[in-house]
């Protein structure tokens, strides 16, 4: 069964609807990835999923158990707050120092447990929120704008990271981004969001639908850039397979020579 | 007033033998820093200070309303000081401008307090009692009232000190670890009533805030991790408590202010300490 759905998901806020009758399903072991222009309920639908939301409207169920790991979108510690990297990983649930340890390493940040949150880099602290995420051994990753500030090396390295522990785990990843490039290489399906579904698929599908095209009009020439030449309608369907990896990375380097 | 006295015995020694009023003050002191120490941390991490002085400045209406319906003043004052504090944190859960909406609500609690207090014949001399406190009249039974109601908001914070923290740090993190922000921020706004009620003997309404605000703000300097901050705000407000005590005994100052006065030495130490360690 989906690790996660929704149900013609409704969320309005005061008088405004943030989502407007969302259905989607999160399988064990793929990477999803919310796209969408700013406030277009990226959040707001990943907010809802986790249970912070309450819907207005449909359904959300979550698989019986199911472990998730969660990453927010903006996490400001303030400096008021002392609080090292390995304390912060014993929260809310205390972990022994071996597992503490263990889990820094995993993301490249063996040593650090000492450091202050405060005194870490943009990158250093996106891959501690993930260590967190990941000492519940989560069938499900949630990360909401998980690059929103990395700079492109950053946020390549963080990409490849998901992967890694997608390899390694098996959990499934969901996050948000309005970063095309690196976003269309690490997903193995796409959602567009505008407050309701505009489109979804293998990453490229999305980007030759006319819908995608809509919602990413001008900001997004290298992207459609990227694709165009390879647009082909029967390829359309055999979603996620190495063919289509290749024809993206070939796309990739065509887009920058 | 003598505090002291001093008794020279046959073999030329010299003791100081502690006044009981004086040992009271002391405790009262101490006992208030244990629920002073970790709420205050609380109260700088999620920027809490006006929230606290609101909630103190309600305390004078307690007073008020105690004296003119016969009710013990502590139970006035925690009455009070919990309907503010609710009010105020269900105004901010409802995005209420909160900067402009504590101003109104602190100053307006303590403006009615004092119009209402006028009103109870024979008060009008006690009132500097209970806006700066009065640590040296602290009777055996204060002090229960302080120690048990001290010792009830540690407990409290303890028991809740993970869920506390990790919903301080991001709501949307303790949503998703199954915890309830909104519980956690209840349980800080019941321990900040008890706190105001507890401490309006010791430092008075006025300067309440104060005592949560400082030691933890000195702390911070000085701690790499929240419990060590919690730990050495307590430390050092009970500290503060003891040199404040010593300082108005030595002076003839009031006692309250002296707490307070010797509280912001030791922020003023502590954060040159900070700054040299880098």
């Amino acid at each position: 069964m989906s690790l996660i759905s929704a149900e013609n998901l409704v969320v309005r806020f005061g008088g405004t609807e943030a989502l407007s009758g969302v259905s989607l399903a999160i399988e064990p072991g793929e990477i999803v990835t919310i796209l969408g222009p700013n406030g277009s309920g990226k959040s707001t639908l990943l907010r809802a999923l986790l249970g912070i939301v309450k819907p207005s409207a449909g359904r959300v169920t979550r698989a019986p158990g199911l472990r998730i790991g969660y990453v927010p979108q903006k996490l400001a510690v303030d400096r008021a707050m002392p609080m090292t990297a390995r304390r912060f990983l014993s929260l809310p649930v205390a972990v022994g120092d071996a597992g503490a340890e263990a889990a820094l390493a995993r993301v490249g940040l063996e040593g650090l447990g000492g450091r202050q949150m405060s005194a870490l880099s943009g990158g250093q602290f996106q891959r501690l929120m993930l260590a967190r995420a990941l000492l519940t051994r989560p069938q499900i990753l949630i990360l909401d704008e998980p690059t929103q500030g990395l700079d492109q090396p950053g946020e390549a390295g963080f990409y490849r990271l998901i992967e890694e522990v997608r390899r390694d785990t098996g959990a499934a990843v969901l996050m948000v981004s309005h970063d095309l490039h690196v976003v269309m290489a690490a997903s193995d399906r796409v959602i567009c969001l505008n407050h309701h579904i505009c489109c979804e698929g293998a990453p490229r599908v999305v980007s030759s639908a006319p819908e995608y095209r809509a919602l990413f009009g001008l900001g997004t020439q290298g992207a459609l850039a990227l694709y165009q030449h390879v647009h082909d309608h029967s390829h359309d369907h055999d979603g996620h397979d190495g063919h289509d990896h290749d024809h993206h990375h070939h796309g990739h380097d065509h887009h920058h020579a | 007033m003598t505090a002291m006295t001093t008794i020279t015995t046959t073999t030329g020694t010299t003791t100081i033998m502690l006044d009981d009023f004086l040992i009271r003050a002391a405790l009262a002191g101490i006992g208030l820093s244990l629920a002073t120490g970790p709420l205050g941390s609380f109260v700088v991490w999620r920027r809490m200070a006006y929230f606290g002085d609101a909630t103190a400045h309600a305390a004078v209406l307690g007073v008020a309303l105690a004296l003119m319906s016969g009710l013990p003043i502590g139970v006035g004052t925690l009455a009070v000081a919990l309907a503010m504090a609710l009010t105020v944190s269900t105004l901010a859960a409802k995005g209420w401008a909160m900067d402009t909406t504590l101003g109104v609500m602190a100053h307006a609690a303590l403006a009615f307090g004092l119009v209402a207090i006028s009103f109870v014949p024979g008060v009008r001399s006690d009132l500097q009692s209970f806006l700066f406190g009065d640590i040296l009249a602290v009777t055996p039974r204060d002090l229960a009232f302080i120690w048990g109601g001290a010792a009830l908001v540690a407990g409290l914070l303890v028991w809740r000190w993970q869920a506390l923290l990790t919903a301080t740090l991001n709501e949307d993190l303790a949503h998703a670890s199954g915890l309830n922000p909104d519980r956690e921020r209840l349980v800080l706004t019941l321990a900040l009533a008890v706190v105001v009620a507890v401490a309006l003997k010791v430092v008075g309404a006025l300067l309440i805030a104060a005592m949560l605000i400082i030691p933890a703000a000195a702390a911070r300097a000085l701690a790499r991790t929240p419990e060590a901050m919690a730990a050495g705000a307590t430390a050092i407000g009970a500290a503060a408590a003891l040199a404040g005590l010593g300082l108005s005994m030595w002076q003839d100052t009031p006692a309250g202010p002296s707490i307070v006065t010797a509280a912001a030495g030791a922020f003023a130490l502590a954060a040159a300490i900070g700054r040299l360690r880098g």
